[in-house]
């Protein structure tokens, strides 16, 4: 699995983390040593595998539908950076 | 030495006051924790509010909790209502969280003394503490090596005597690990046995909260505090509640153990293997018919358990944005030119150190279109061979037991630029998260260097009372864990 | 645009089809939020229903509500899905602001019902539109913008709240068709309590994607996807326009590229929004704060005893049992809140057509007007009952009970206070009458003598002008007959004049 410059922009770009250059580099040359540690799961035969439903039980977590207490608002709104009045507050959104 | 238990007792019976105690931990604290680092935040005032309010009512006559007066500390990915709770990392400085995780409200209700925050690596990715984004916790053993990690803080807190017990939370392997290098007990409990909510994820999956303590007998107790159903975790076990502390007294024979034979062929130190050799031996005279077993895909664990993890926490870690919490890093710019929504995205994110940003990358890399079935889903169906394993093991035995750490603690520094290498630290510990089982590391001797050794006992699905057991079997005839590291509090050092 | 059969495009003798597909995203009707206890509001002061969960602070998780699965199921029955026996959820990773975990909540690998289908309405026939999947996820944050600066003002009143969505299989049809498929859906998740369905809260989204083809094409076009549809209306028209000028585009040789508009209900356009031009990568996984759910047979069974009578049934139902024309039964079991009201009545009083009527005319009419729904209006089965029974034993007349009917609504009284109140009774004293026809007929004397002379269109203005001296009280039979009578009963015409 060979691991190019391109791919690290890419990657970069779907978690959203701006990266230096010398980061991307440094970069490319981890996740390439890593995965190319992972690729051993390759070699194992998983072919009658079925990835199991969950831990054995086959139970049902709900909660009822019942309204309960949230955050007040003041303490909703306590650790926004930055807000403008009850709004949490950031910048414009280019249109997606 | 003081356990919680001890001291809950003298606190109970009045021969000493929780003040008293809380006093003597913050002056510990303040004397010693300098040279160590393991606290990065100490709740002074909180505590001795807590004490006093302890102290007052036994003055009444009134009941406490069980562990009225214990002074423990939290690591700082578990969220303490009203204290500052960053995970060890910069993207949530300032952050102070409006609630309490429900193991921490556990310990509350039972009349604990949270007397601080404990360092760790950043969002628990790491196996020395080194990843923090604040500060380095050196090993109390010696202070130019690493306690371990990602629970380094709360283990270095535990050995160095800074608390009576602490929580960490364990991925794959980060309670076990710090606690061997730093000859303290750790255990792990059975995925969904102790509530996750108010853990800071990594990898929702496999994470779970534990103690760290001084003996087995704490872990027990601390146990029977914060272990059962939660009605805000989704993962939370139905199991039915038990006394994790009635067993442990009893004798151990008959009981089977098994030697993982690809888990001493990882063990890179002679000194390693030989110390749990020895202690298998112990067993063998107790009475416990010990045997050599196997877990065939034992090396292939280490593959596993990052995809899994990784892909998890890049999903869990995408909501430090830095738009409705956290820290926000704008980004520098030219005059005139717009910041958009996304900037600030991109620029809070720079906020993660260099391990997570890897690992995020990592974990999206696994999930994305093209890799995902290649990658993802073939590690879980390699996780469901690990399962298989130690399904088919625990037919032959009841508990196993291994090394918890290929090697003691190793230098500061010394494996930092290998990410590789660090994450072969993990080699033991990873099929225990990976399978959900409890497994526990206590002290089992010295190397040379008189540096702690930790054996682990890994158990079955909810068996934590017979690991617990077979762990204090081996306590009660041994002082490993009685020993504590002579810290040079001079100035100079 | 010149015309004729030109090389460069399509010779507008051919006709197109047009392909559609729709998706919509429903509110489910629960009391909370989808993984949280924080209350499903709705207009409520910014970030005053939020809490650790939907706010996705750290060390946060998520519990499913058991009401909102369980609505999803039965939206999942009502459409004729095959429901899953294993059910997961997955994450939907993306970012914006408006999502504070940075990933939705979804079923994407799973889905609670595929493969369903409704029934419309088509020419006095059916036809059946099929349904890809229904599955329920949580709804994202609100964001509005600052006017002056710009700025993203978040509130996360809405994050969390728990939404069904339903998929159609894309399909060949008319943008008619596809507004009938919206009021069929809305019919159906309305009947069985899924979801009120209401556009004006934003309890309904729709966004559509339309190609057009050549008629009897193999290959589909390519589709453009439309958002911003406030209303079934704006739908059709939206998907009328976007058709028209997807053909004129092929016609002049030109292709349709895929991408994202916006429709404009002002000027009836479509506009861009943005190219489509690279897919986002979701990287969807299960999600593993929650583990599966299991639907059993046991379950779906008490869901399906459970669940309500739906529409097309009922319809057929009140046609068979209650003897109305098809016309009556499609309107009256148009909404479940006027079925339920009119089954009630009849149950109180068994003349179905009367009471269709009443409903049908002056109590849809009300509703209309004041643009309320049946159970914000002040009217209860009983009380029209009590008028219809007080205008069918001649205590009053119809023009009467119209004006009681709407004090009723007014006042909350019953009609038989009214009445009384206002003495509306219906006079048939005949004597009294009399006297009433004698007075009118004595200050007209000019519609008297026309009606001698062959007129007889001048007693209605007679009869008019008692009625009103009534009040409309008077029993306009016995008015009539009276006027009549005291007409020819006047001395015979006198020839010279």
């Amino acid at each position: 699995m060979e691991i190019d410059a391109k791919l690290v922009e890419y990657l970069a770009q779907l978690c959203s983390i701006s990266l230096s250059e010398e980061e991307k580099i440094s970069l490319r040359g981890d996740l390439q040593k890593i995965l190319s540690y992972f690729e051993r799961i390759n070699a194992l035969d998983t072919s009658q595998v079925q990835v199991s439903a969950s831990g054995g039980e086959q139970v049902n977590v709900f909660r009822e539908d019942r309204k309960g207490a949230g955050l007040p608002q003041d303490e909703a709104l306590k650790n926004a950076p930055d807000r403008k009045g009850n709004f949490f507050k950031a910048p414009p959104i280019i249109e997606r | 030495m003081t356990t919680c238990f001890e001291i809950a007792r003298k606190i109970r019976n009045r021969e000493v006051s929780a003040v008293e105690v809380v006093k003597a931990t913050l002056e510990r604290i303040r004397l010693v924790d300098p040279k160590i680092g393991a606290y990065l935040q100490v709740t002074e005032k909180d505590a001795l509010e807590k004490a006093q309010e302890i102290d007052s009512r036994l003055a009444k006559g009134e009941s406490v909790g069980a562990l009225a007066g214990v002074p423990i500390a939290i690591k700082d990915n578990i969220v303490t209502k009203g204290v500052r709770t960053t995970a060890a990392s910069r993207i949530l400085e300032g952050f102070i969280p409006p609630y309490d995780a429900t193991a921490v409200k556990r310990l509350r209700d039972a009349d604990a003394v949270i007397v601080g925050k404990t360092n760790n690596d950043e969002f628990a990715m790491g196996s020395s503490t080194e990843n923090s984004g604040y500060k380095v916790t050196r090993n109390p053993w010696d202070l130019k090596r690493v306690p371990g990690g990602s629970s380094g803080g709360s283990a270095a807190a535990v050995a160095a005597d800074t608390c009576a017990a602490a929580l960490g939370s364990d991925t794959g392997g980060s309670i076990r690990q710090p606690a061997a290098l730093c000859g303290v007990v750790g255990l792990k409990p059975t995925y969904g046995l102790v509530s996750r909510y108010g853990l800071i994820t990594f990898a929702s999956s496999l994470d779970q909260i534990g103690p760290i303590t001084k003996d087995v007998r704490d872990a027990a107790t601390i146990m029977n505090i914060i272990s059962g159903r939660c009605e805000n975790d989704s993962t939370s076990l139905e199991a039915a509640a038990q006394d994790f502390t009635a067993h442990i007294e009893e004798k151990i024979d008959g009981i089977r153990l098994g030697l993982p034979k690809e888990y001493f062929a990882l063990s890179a130190d002679s000194e390693v293997t030989k110390a749990v050799q020895d202690a298998a031996r112990l067993y063998e005279n107790l009475g416990a018919k010990i045997r050599e077993v196997s877990l065939p895909h034992t090396d292939i664990g280490i593959a596993t358990y990052y995809i899994i993890a990784n892909a998890e926490a890049s999903s869990n870690l995408a909501r430090y944005t830095g738009i409705h919490y956290s820290s926000r890093q704008t980004p520098e710019t030219g005059s005139g030119s717009q910041i958009f929504a996304q900037d600030v995205i991109d620029s809070t994110r720079t906020l993660f150190g260099r391990e997570v940003k890897r690992r995020i990358m990592l974990g999206t890399f696994v999930l994305s279109s093209g890799y995902y079935d290649a990658y993802y889903i073939k590690a879980l169906k390699v996780q469901t061979l690990i399962c298989r394993d130690f399904e088919e093991v625990f037919k032959e035995v009841d508990a196993l037991i291994t090394p918890t750490s290929p090697t003691p603690a190793f230098g500061i520094g010394e494996n930092i630029e290998d990410p590789l290498a660090m994450y072969l630290c993990d080699v033991m510990t990873v099929g225990a998260n990976l399978a959900g089982i409890p497994a526990i590391s206590i002290p089992c001797g010295f190397s040379s260097r008189g540096l702690p050794i930790g054996m682990q006992i890994i158990g079955n699905r909810l068996s934590e009372g017979r690991i617990l057991q077979v762990a204090r079997a081996f306590e009660r005839e041994t002082e490993f864990h009685k020993k504590k590291p002579r810290i040079d509090t001079d100035e100079c050092g | 645009m010149n015309g004729g059969a030109c090389s460069a495009g399509r010779s507008r003798w051919v006709e197109f089809d047009s392909v559609v597909s729709v998706e919509i995203h429903v509110q489910l009707a629960t009391e909370s939020k989808l993984f949280c206890r924080c209350a499903s509001v709705y207009g409520a002061q910014p970030n005053t229903s939020v809490c650790p969960v939907c706010l996705g602070l750290p060390g946060s998780l998520p519990v499913v509500n058991r009401e909102a699965f369980e609505l999803g199921i039965c939206a999942a029955l009502a459409l004729s899905c095959e429901v899953s026996s294993i059910c997961t959820f997955d994450r939907k990773n993306y970012f914006y602001p408006d999502l504070p975990k940075s990933y939705q909540i979804t079923q994407h690998y799973s889905a609670l019902g595929r493969n369903g289908r409704i029934e419309i309405e088509d020419n006095g026939g059916a036809r059946q539109i099929q349904i890809d999947r229904v599955h329920i996820e949580e709804d994202a944050g609100k964001i509005v913008y600052d006017e002056t600066t710009g700025e993203s003002l978040i509130d996360f009143n809405r994050c969390g709240v728990p939404l069904l969505e339903i998929v159609t299989k894309p399909w060949v049809t008319t943008p008619e068709e596809v507004y009938k498929y919206l009021v069929a859906i809305k019919q159906v998740l309305q009947y069985t309590g899924v979801s009120d369905c209401d556009m004006e809260k934003g309890n309904l989204r729709c966004d559509v994607n339309i190609s057009v083809m050549e008629q009897g094409a193999q290959e589909f076009g390519t589709r453009t996807e439309v958002k911003n549809l406030n209303s079934f209306r704006a739908v059709q028209k939206a998907l009328e326009y976007e058709k028209k000028r997807q053909i004129e585009l092929i016609r002049q040789g030109k292709k349709v590229v895929m991408e994202t508009l916006l429709y404009d209900d002002v000027s009836g356009k479509t506009a861009l929004q943005r190219s489509k031009e690279q897919a986002q990568d979701y990287r969807y996984f299960p999600e593993p704060d929650l583990h599966p759910f299991f639907i059993s047979g046991e379950w779906l069974e008490s869901v399906r005893s459970k669940m309500v009578e739906l529409p097309g049934a009922r319809r057929e139902r009140f046609i068979r049992e209650y003897f109305l024309p098809r016309y009556d039964a499609g309107v009256l079991t148009g909404d479940r809140e006027i079925a339920d009201f009119f089954e009630k009545c009849v149950t109180l009083h068994n003349s179905p057509k009367v009471i269709s009527n009443w409903i049908m005319g002056e109590v849809m009419k009300t509703l209309n007007e004041k643009k309320v729904s049946l159970s914000d209006l002040n009217l209860s089965p009983a009380q029209l009952v009590e008028l219809i029974n007080l205008l069918e034993s001649g205590e009053i007349t119809n023009l009467v009970a119209k004006d009681v009917l709407a004090a009723v609504i007014e006042t909350g009284k019953s009609p038989r206070d009214i009445i009384a109140q206002k003495g509306l009774r219906q006079e048939s004293a005949e004597d009294a009458l009399r006297a009433v026809v004698d007075k009118v007929i004595a200050s007209n004397p000019v519609p008297a003598v026309e009606y001698k002379k062959g007129k007889k269109t001048a007693a209605q203005f007679l009869i008019g002008q008692v009625m009103k001296e009534t009040k409309g009280r008077a029993n306009p039979q016995i008015v009539a007959r009276l006027v009549l009578e005291a007409l020819d009963k006047a001395a015979p015409e006198n020839p010279q004049k």
